[in-house]
């Protein structure tokens, strides 16, 4: 039985969690707690700003961790910390968080791909064994499948991720970024009628979001200045509702594609949705159409786990933990640059 | 959209985005193959139908072109694009995927592991692909999904010779075939070709990962055969690094 506590806080979410492991048993959940970073409508969170909130919130949230898992100090194996890929200032704010427990506590530190993070507990949680993995968020669009001890990406956004596309249009219409960015798109989404001609970029198994964004930016543009968009077929007049419609049916059209094609290459019917944009339903239930018609199916998770949370690194870092592998604190550094398929995956078959 | 009808041939293959039937075209003993686009229930209807409609298009004229300038592909029968039907030539031999996967997995092959692939058929080979690409992209024709399994090895021999084990074939009598225009289009564009070839690069590697040095005998001969090769190569580093260093965050 071990048991991990992960330090996790690559953008503007801190989150730590605790989890056990216990041989031939489901990973037990001890605790898992965030507190997220909001930035005003019509702005992003700035690294200085978001590492300042990291620190002040840390030593409440590991305090309240270990609170809530009822777990003492000395039966902790391991503290995991996000090593990359992230924002550089509140990365290292986390690092330096993660470093001072080891020393404090006497532990041993684990370096984390936050990418592995996201998958392996996806996997935990959905029960899926070797699924294509869709991996989508404020930083990343992966499409990715396991081979040969590596999480190889098969595909992937060769310019803007795609919740970077859906936060920055929602700062072009003023949307709130409370709870989330993508989370009042959505909304808006359900009640938009009229889809709008929006190029569509897809390049094999990558696609691209910039051209998306910079129409549908140009478009929101003219209309907030007053200029009148009607539908060509009924003549209604296009709303803001409608231009987060338009953008979710055209850009999840593409990731939908995109991992069609990777399950078609690589022989799997089962596909996994992890990442923040994840949690989004209308992308959850055109996979699921998708993987239907090819009999197979789509796992996801909720915000718990979707969104950026301390668990995920627990996990995966006690998995590795678990394989012998350690951060020395001397190299315990973290990276901005850390690509998902340089992590050697050494706890697969 | 046109209503589905059913299709007179057997159902080879349910790609990501169209069903592959072989069938025959107006005589019984000239086998075509069928490419259909079916709708796809998980995107919006106008959106579906658009796409749909300008894929078969698109293909269909990628195709000809191809053709008539002399780079190896299917030539093109009939094209219904209501239906987003294309009625083609059928090209017998298998694609350069499975061939690699037979090969490497053939355990009496003595160069099995990568660092002792030296056969020199398997050079010819990737060689050939090169040379395909690089025309291709000189009449400025962007692919947009080149990876092994659109890449189709035809024997030139006899059809005796084309029914022999196709690891034996001679790959020195062997054509490459390019397969899959869908995401196809025209473009002078360095950028559109380097991302052809990071495209190719990826799907390669991730696919076929012990099998780096053969891909860079296809860079190799891409650089040798393509005239625009050292400006769309140069690009192509570019590109990579966009992908590998682009910041990624959350």
């Amino acid at each position: 039985m071990t048991i991990a506590i992960g330090l996790e806080g690559s953008a503007n979410k801190l989150g730590v969690g605790i989890i056990r492991h216990t041989p031939s048993k489901p990973a037990e959940i001890l605790s898992n707690i965030r507190h997220t970073f909001v930035s005003p409508p019509g702005e992003g969170f700035l690294p200085k700003d978001t590492a300042i909130h990291h620190r002040s919130w840390v030593v409440n949230l590991v305090k309240q961790a270990l609170k809530e898992s009822g777990v003492t100090v000395r039966e902790v194996d391991c503290i995991c910390y996000t090593k990359g890929p992230g924002m550089g200032a509140p990365l290292q704010s986390v690092a330096v968080a993660a470093r001072t427990l080891a020393l404090l506590w006497d532990k041993p530190l684990v370096g984390v791909n936050h990418c592995v993070g996201h998958i392996e507990m996806g996997r935990e949680i959905t029960g899926a064994d070797n699924p294509v993995v869709l991996y989508v968020s404020g930083g990343n669009t992966q499409v990715i499948a396991y081979a040969d001890q590596r999480y190889r990406i098969f595909g992937e956004a060769l310019d803007i991720a795609i919740g970077n596309c859906l936060d920055r249009f929602a700062r072009t219409l003023n949307i709130s970024n409370d709870p989330a960015p993508g989370y009042n798109i959505e909304q808006m989404a359900k009640r938009g009628k009229h889809l709008i001609d929006i190029p569509y970029t897809v390049k094999g198994m990558d696609c691209s979001f910039s051209g998306i964004l910079g129409f549908i930016d140009a478009y929101a543009g003219e209309m907030l200045s007053g200029a009148e968009k009607r539908d060509p077929e009924t003549g209604n007049l296009i709303t803001p509702e409608d231009l987060c419609f338009s953008l979710q049916e055209t850009a999840f059209a593409m990731l939908v594609e995109i991992t069609e094609r990777a399950m078609a290459h690589v022989g799997s019917t089962q596909v996994l949705i992890v990442g923040g944009v994840g949690c989004n339903e209308r992308l959850q239930e055109m996979m699921g159409i998708m993987a239907r018609d090819r009999g197979g199916s789509v796992y996801a998770t909720d915000e718990r786990f979707c969104i950026d949370n301390g668990i995920m690194i627990a996990h995966a870092g006690l998995l590795a933990f678990q394989t012998g592998f350690t951060t020395p604190i001397d190299d315990s550094t973290c990276t901005q640059r850390f690509r998902t398929d340089e992590v050697f995956v050494k706890w697969r078959d | 959209m046109a209503p589905p009808r059913p299709i007179d041939g057997t159902l080879l293959k349910q790609g990501a985005e169209a069903h592959v039937y072989k069938s025959t075209f107006l005589l019984p003993n000239l086998p075509c193959l069928i490419k259909i686009r079916p709708t796809k229930p998980y995107r919006h209807a106008t959106l579906d139908i658009r796409l749909t409609k300008h894929r078969c298009v698109s293909e269909a004229r990628l195709l000809n072109r191809c053709r008539s300038m002399g780079v190896l592909c299917p030539a093109v029968y009939f094209v219904d694009e209501k239906r987003g039907e294309i009625i083609m030539e059928w090209i017998e031999g298998p694609s350069v995927r499975d061939f690699l996967h037979n090969y490497m997995d053939d355990a009496s092959n003595p160069s099995k592991d990568e660092p002792k692939i030296i056969d020199v058929r398997l050079d010819a080979l990737m060689e050939n692909i090169g040379l395909t690409i690089g025309k291709l992209h000189d009449i400025d024709i962007i692919h947009g999904d080149l990876t092994t399994s659109n890449l189709m090895v035809k024997s030139r021999g006899t059809p005796d010779a084309r029914a022999s084990d196709s690891t034996d074939t001679s790959l020195a009598d062997s054509d490459v075939v390019l397969i899959d225009f869908g995401l196809g289009q025209v473009s002078s564009s360095d950028e559109d070709k380097a991302v052809d070839l990071y495209v190719l690069e990826r799907a390669f590697l991730s696919t076929h990962p012990r099998a780096t040095r053969l891909f860079n005998i296809i860079i190799d001969s891409y650089k040798r055969n393509c005239l625009g090769s050292a400006v769309v190569l140069r690009r192509l580093q570019e590109v990579r690094l966009r992908g590998r260093k682009k910041s990624m965050l959350g």
